[in-house]
């Protein structure tokens, strides 16, 4: 039996708190704007959209701290049992701005304001990582965070024009001490919380939460909260018992082995994007158009595939790769391909009390073309219109094995089975594109909604195939920003 | 990327001074309504809306919502003490809480008032309310189709023969656009926080920019005299027009509920509610016909521009009405028609928004000069030079204003010259017509805005100035601070009169109770009128200290002279807080209240004749692309901008409006979609499906220039021009970009209409193609 702590433990700015009287719905935010007082940090949406609410959350790494910035307004308060949390009224220690915030005033980033702390969360984050950073760098993690007054030009050149040295900075000085402070309160314990009814666990460990969730069959999984936030935040839902599981590090493991990639559920997308990166290049840019930067912190693969949802961005992808899933439920396990999970819309094989362990993804076969799309209204932080992940295997002229599937062309993340077939035993030549863009048509019946039309989604899916096509040519057609 | 001017210390006008609360901002100190501290008992609304969009509500039963944990009490139409209404034109069609029946989907029927916000929210759902449909209608089209009443009383603007003009031209073009439109996505939300008072009194903090309103909407729906009700704001996060009217609905529930439980009631509603309740810009049908002869110089155009209004009323009389003065952009019609059409809809009633209906006019001002340089086969800015306005006999607008202070022939030489425009196109051309999958467009485009309220009553200002016996200034005045930087303007117009640093002069919150009956910041208006106002205070008591300083020390008046940093008395020179404490001594009055009013505008609306303007402001773009002709997809990759903004009080401020007013420009072009279903929910209601700019979406050749060269003709603050509005409409130039970029995939016009989402665009490159 594993020992149960009755509260959770952790360090806001310099102070630690230890909460008793939890909800499993009480938001980060809310925390520090009303019981804190803290009002520094701005809600300006409260669905993870807009960054006005980014504070960094510290994890022990080495012996020392690191900070990720995240969005408080969907970020659960139970989910920070052993973090440090870092507000804007942080930054400023003593009255002496920050180096960021001074780079920020001294380029006049700010105009109304609002948004400012979180763009200073977000850019002392990124200064801590990279004190140099290039443009791209820079709106890459600026993602997150929309400004309405500045058309971001200022807060630009402040992110690049930042002095200082980071390994100077409090947080950086402090962190051994602070992952010190946080070892002392950790007991390696459950943690069980509750206020009115309302129940938040945190399993010590993966085979914890196979107990707990065995016992709980009816638990809300709570991993990233990029979805059960907004459920909390929008919806009012309750989510009790929620059963939290992003803080165990071993679901969070990123193992690459000669067989290829295995990655646990509670990874984030910034966990994975690493390796994904390494082992499929095609996965890179695309990775970096997930979410913003504080979604890919928090948000895991295990959630984007166990929410069900046909426009996910990496399931598309995933079984393109022939990727693998693993169900756990007490100590057994089941594992399948991963198209299989998706049964129909809203409706996934998974058994009360099973949760997804992990997934394995295979190394790429020599030879094989790789693609992966994403098609939004907004080029960054947007939900997919469509996506799609392709991987054709040849061989010599002819096409061997075709994998093709797409989110957001039907209730389920789902292989093109015509146009695969219209491929397969085909030389592979403009022609057989063209006969597999036809066969789309019978994959497919799209929807329209405010994402895009359903005539756009067809169109746009069978030119992907175009795309495709052109660049296994050696022509790409894909835009990037450019230089500067 | 340019670097920006670094900001100051010394603070003079005309320096790049830092905004006044910028340390405040990066720190996180700046206080804003929902970071200020709750009085002890303070209850927290929220509003319960429609869930349809027309109908009539036959049953409407909330016990179950007044017995929910923590609700206080619940408010319906019913509770409200005075008027029933927050119209701000006083049409009285804009109920704070609809009676009988709803007219769009989230029209606020009811308000819980909950110990807390959470509470308040949580019972909101539990209504059951019984609703009959009636058919509604959300499209202007079908408005114009069934003919649907207009909200308030549309208006033409003529000249000539508009028929026989259009007959005799050599060439004619007929077309129909389309132009979205946006949501004001201020990042703070709408707010309002009531504090209830002795007698009738009121206090409301409220994120308004137009607090004056907000005290007479307070005081008519609890139907108490104006001078009752108190509204305070020192800063809002954002507004961008949608503060001007939509916070009176907020204010009118939190003041109504504290007065009625005796209790400070705050309401700040979720992201979804505020964008689903609170009007927007209009989306606008253009049918336009235009003659013009094979120099592509215009003859006639006769336009029609219908607006989707919404329910009510609000501001959309002033709105279409400016659509129409900007309908000519900067361009010459010798026979013109321009009619509004304000089109009531079953859906939320649109509001001001940053350029106030100007915008939706100059689009389609562009939209026809494209469109007649596709029909010539010419590069758009011939036809634009072609049009522009110009010597006498080319210089009366189709309000019949002259056109006196054009100065866009150098601004858009310069700009054509620094930007490179000629080769760059030249290769552009070039290059799309090699083909490929990847196409570029290029486009120059201008922009002649006009400066004032049309409602001529509007363009007065009051200010507040009062110099204590240390020297320290403390400066009120009507104009509220969204982050435009307004405070820090004016308040570098009160240092520079008296000489003193910028630190010296206390900002303060604008509050009804110093400055009465002020206008709403809006129309780009704020330091021109409270500049000029505040400059009126400040040199009412400098001309006070000057005789005091005369008549003591024994100069004549002209030997008094305010410097920079002491008084110049005869030869000597005292500092600043030593004369203000002699002149105390001598009691002089160290306290004036200023005013301003715009000379020499007047317009008769009835007529469609006048000078509503005081003068014009100016500007240019020049917007580069690439388009993904597979996906739509597209890249805007550079940005030249050379505006004019007279002669800046603050460069760094002006040019922090310019950008910020050209990038939210480019998102309602661009990637801001409204997006309504068929039961007429609006389903783009948050930032998840509202999609505004991200700063991976700004060029990353960015050049902005201020025409330094330019002084403001008319008597304005300091020759200075208003800046808040005009950039906004720089972003034509990266639709024109957009359709220059589709339009290369075939021979035929690619009608892109706003928004050019990727779709939008895809579907361009087919009508180009010969698509539908
Ligand atoms: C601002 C924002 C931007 C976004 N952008 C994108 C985007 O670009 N692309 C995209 O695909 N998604 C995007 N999302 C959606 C979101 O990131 C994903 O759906 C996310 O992967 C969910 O993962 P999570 O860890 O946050 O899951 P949670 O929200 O914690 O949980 C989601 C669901 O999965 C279940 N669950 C989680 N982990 C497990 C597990 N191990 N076993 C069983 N069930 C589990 C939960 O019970 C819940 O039903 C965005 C979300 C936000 C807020
Ligand atoms: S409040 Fe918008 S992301 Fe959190
Ligand atoms: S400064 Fe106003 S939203 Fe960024």
């Amino acid at each position: 039996m594993v020992a149960v702590r009755r509260e959770i433990r952790f360090l806001l700015n310099d102070t630690e708190v230890r909460l008793a009287d939890v909800a499993a719905t009480d938001t980060l935010l809310n925390h520090f704007r009303l019981a804190q007082r803290l009002t520094g940090t701005k809600e300006g949406c409260a669905e993870g959209d807009c960054g006005a609410c980014t504070v960094l959350v510290g994890r022990r790494a080495k012996g020392t701290m690191t900070y990720e910035p995240v969005n408080a307004c969907i970020r659960l308060l139970a989910s920070v049992d052993l973090c440090h949390v870092v507000t804007v009224e942080h930054l400023a220690r003593g009255g002496t701005l920050a180096p960021v915030q001074q780079a920020m005033v001294s380029h006049h980033g700010s105009q109304c304001g609002f948004c400012t702390p979180g763009i200073v969360m977000s850019l002392h984050a990124l200064w801590l990582a990279r004190p140099d950073p290039t443009v791209e760098e820079v709106e890459t993690a600026l993602q997150g965070n929309l400004c309405r007054c500045t058309g971001y030009r200022p807060i630009i050149d402040a992110a690049r024009n930042v002095s200082g040295d980071p390994a100077t900075d409090p947080l950086m000085v402090e962190g051994p001490r602070i992952a010190a402070l946080l070892d002392a309160l950790d007991d390696d314990a459950r943690v069980e919380l509750g206020r009115g009814g309302s129940r938040a666990i945190l399993p010590a460990e993966v085979d914890d939460l196979a107990e707990v969730l065995a016992s709980e069959p009816d638990a809300t999984v709570v991993a990233g909260m990029t979805d059960v936030g907004l459920w909390v935040t929008k919806a009012m839902r309750d989510i009790s018992p929620a059963v939290f599981v992003g803080h165990l590090e071993e679901l969070r493991e990123v193992a690459v082995s000669d067989a290829g990639l295995t990655i646990g559920a509670g990874a984030t997308y910034a966990d994975a994007a690493p390796a994904m990166a390494q082992m499929f290049p095609h996965l890179a840019a695309y990775w970096n158009r997930i979410g913003g930067w504080q979604v890919r912190n928090m948000g895991t693969i295990g959630g984007n595939i166990a929410n069900g949802s046909p426009i996910g961005d990496t399931p598309p992808v995933l079984i393109a790769l022939g990727t693998t899933l693993t169900l756990r439920k007490g100590q057994e396990r089941r594992v399948m391909p991963l198209e299989d999970f998706f049964l129909d819309y809203g409706k996934q094989d998974r058994q009360p009390g099973e949760f997804v362990e992990s997934v394995h993804v295979a190394r790429p076969a020599a030879g094989s073309l790789h693609a992966a799309y994403k098609i939004s209204k907004r080029r960054d932080e947007d939900i997919s219109a469509l996506a799609c992940g392709i991987a054709v295997m040849l061989e010599g002229d002819c096409v061997r094995e075709a994998r093709i599937a797409f989110g957001g062309m039907a209730a389920t993340p789902r292989r093109a089975a015509q146009a695969e077939a219209a491929l397969i035993g085909q030389v592979w030549s403009e022609a057989a594109v063209e006969t597999a863009k036809t066969a789309l048509t019978e994959d497919f019946a799209p929807i329209s909604d405010w994402r895009a039309g359903a005539e756009y989604r067809m169109k746009v899916a069978r030119n992907l195939l175009t795309r495709f096509w052109l660049e296994s040519r050696g022509e790409t057609s894909q835009l990037d920003r450019g230089a500067a | 990327m340019m670097e920006g001017p670094a900001p100051t210390s010394e603070g003079r006008l005309h320096d790049p001074v830092a905004h006044d609360s910028a340390h405040k901002h990066v720190a996180g100190t700046a206080v804003y309504i929902d970071d200020m501290v709750e009085p002890t008992g303070t209850l927290h609304a929220c509003l319960g809306l429609a869930e349809r969009a027309h109908a009539e509500i036959v049953a409407m039963d909330l016990s179950a919502v007044a017995e929910a944990q923590g609700v206080v009490a619940v408010l319906t139409a019913a509770d409200i003490p005075g008027a029933n209404d927050v119209s701000p034109t006083g049409k009285n069609d804009d109920p704070v809480f609809a009676e009988g029946a709803v007219e769009f989907h989230g029209q606020p029927i009811f308000a819980v008032i909950g110990e807390t916000r959470e509470a308040a929210r949580r019972a909101v759902s539990r209504a059951v309310i019984g609703y009959r449909d009636l058919p509604h209608v959300t499209d202007v089209s079908d408005a114009l189709e069934r003919v649907l009443p207009h909200v308030t009383e549309p208006l033409t603007l003529s000249r000539g023969d508009i028929a026989a003009a259009l007959a005799a031209a050599p060439r004619r073009l007929d077309g129909r656009m389309r132009i979205g439109g946006q949501d004001h996505f201020y990042l703070e939300g709408q707010i309002a926080m009531a504090v209830p008072g002795e007698d009738d009194d009121v206090l409301v903090h409220s994120s308004t920019q137009h607090p004056s309103e907000v005290q007479h909407m307070v005081a008519h729906v609890l139907g108490v005299p104006s001078n009752a009700v108190t509204v305070e704001v020192r800063r809002m996060g954002g507004a961008f027009g949608g503060k001007e009217t939509q916070g009176n609905l907020f204010a009118a529930v939190a003041a109504v509920a504290a007065k009625r439980l005796g209790r400070p009631v705050k309401i700040r509603p979720d992201r979804d509610d505020d964008m689903v309740a609170t009007g927007k810009r209009h989306d606008f049908l253009v049918d336009y016909a235009v003659g013009y002869d094979d120099d592509g110089r215009i003859h006639a155009v006769d336009a029609q521009f219908a607006a989707r209004c919404g329910f009510s009323a609000d501001l959309s009389g002033p709105v279409t009405d400016r659509a129409l003065f900007h309908a000519d952009n900067a361009y010459y019609y010798p026979a013109v028609r321009l009619a509004s059409r304000p089109m009531k809809t079953n859906t939320v009633s649109n509001t001001a928004f940053r350029g106030f209906g100007g915008p939706q006019g100059v689009i389609a001002a562009e939209r026809i000069i494209a469109e007649i340089a596709h029909a010539l086969g010419r590069d758009p800015l011939e036809i634009r030079k072609a049009n522009f306005y110009g010597e006498p006999g080319r210089d009366v607008t189709p309000y019949h204003q002259t056109v006196e202070d054009n100065i866009l022939p150098r601004l858009i030489s310069e700009l054509e010259t620094s930007a490179g425009y000629h080769e760059r196109r030249a290769e552009i051309v070039a290059e799309n017509a090699r083909g490929g999958v990847i196409r570029r467009g290029i486009a120059l485009t201008p922009v002649k805005f006009g400066i004032s309220f049309t409602a001529t009553w509007y363009n007065q200002a009051g200010a507040l100035v009062h110099v204590y016996r240390d020297g320290s200034v403390h400066l009120n005045h009507g104009g509220t601070e969204m982050g435009q930087g307004l405070f820090t303007k004016v308040a570098q117009v009160a240092a520079d009169c008296f000489g003193i640093p910028l630190d010296r002069v206390k900002i303060t919150a604008t509050t009804t109770g110093k400055v009465p009956n002020t206008s709403a910041t809006a129309a780009s208006s704020g330091s021109d009128l409270n500049g000029m106002a505040a400059q009126d205070a400040c040199e009412q008591i400098r001309r006070r200290l000057t005789a005091f300083a005369a008549e003591k020390w024994a100069v004549p008046e002209d030997e008094v002279v305010f410097e920079p940093g002491a008084v110049r008395v005869g030869a000597e020179r005292i500092a600043f807080p030593d004369l203000i404490e002699a002149a105390y001594m001598a009691r002089v009055h160290l306290s004036a209240a200023g005013f301003y009013k715009t000379p020499g505008i007047h317009w008769d609306r009835a007529a469609g004749k006048g000078k509503p303007f005081f003068y014009f402001a100016y500007g240019a773009a020049v917007s580069e692309v690439r388009i993904d002709t597979l996906t739509g997809e597209y890249i805007v990759d550079r940005v030249d901008i050379l505006h004019d903004v007279g002669r800046s009080l603050n460069p760094a401020i002006d040019r922090g409006q310019v950008e910020g007013g050209f990038i939210q420009g480019m998102g309602w072009l661009t990637t801001e979609e409204l997006w309504w279903d068929d039961a007429g929910r609006l389903r783009t209601h948050a930032p998840s499906t509202y999609k505004i700019p991200l700063a991976s979406d700004v060029p990353r050749v960015f050049n902005v220039t201020l025409a330094e060269w330019s002084e403001n003709p008319a008597r304005t603050i300091r020759r200075s021009k208003a800046v808040g509005e005009p950039p906004l409409m720089l972003a034509a130039s990266v639709l024109e970009a957009l359709s220059m970029a589709a339009g290369s995939c075939g021979p035929h016009f690619p009608h892109l209409d706003p928004p050019a989402t990727p779709e939008a665009v895809l579907m361009a490159c087919e009508r180009a193609r010969g698509g539908p």
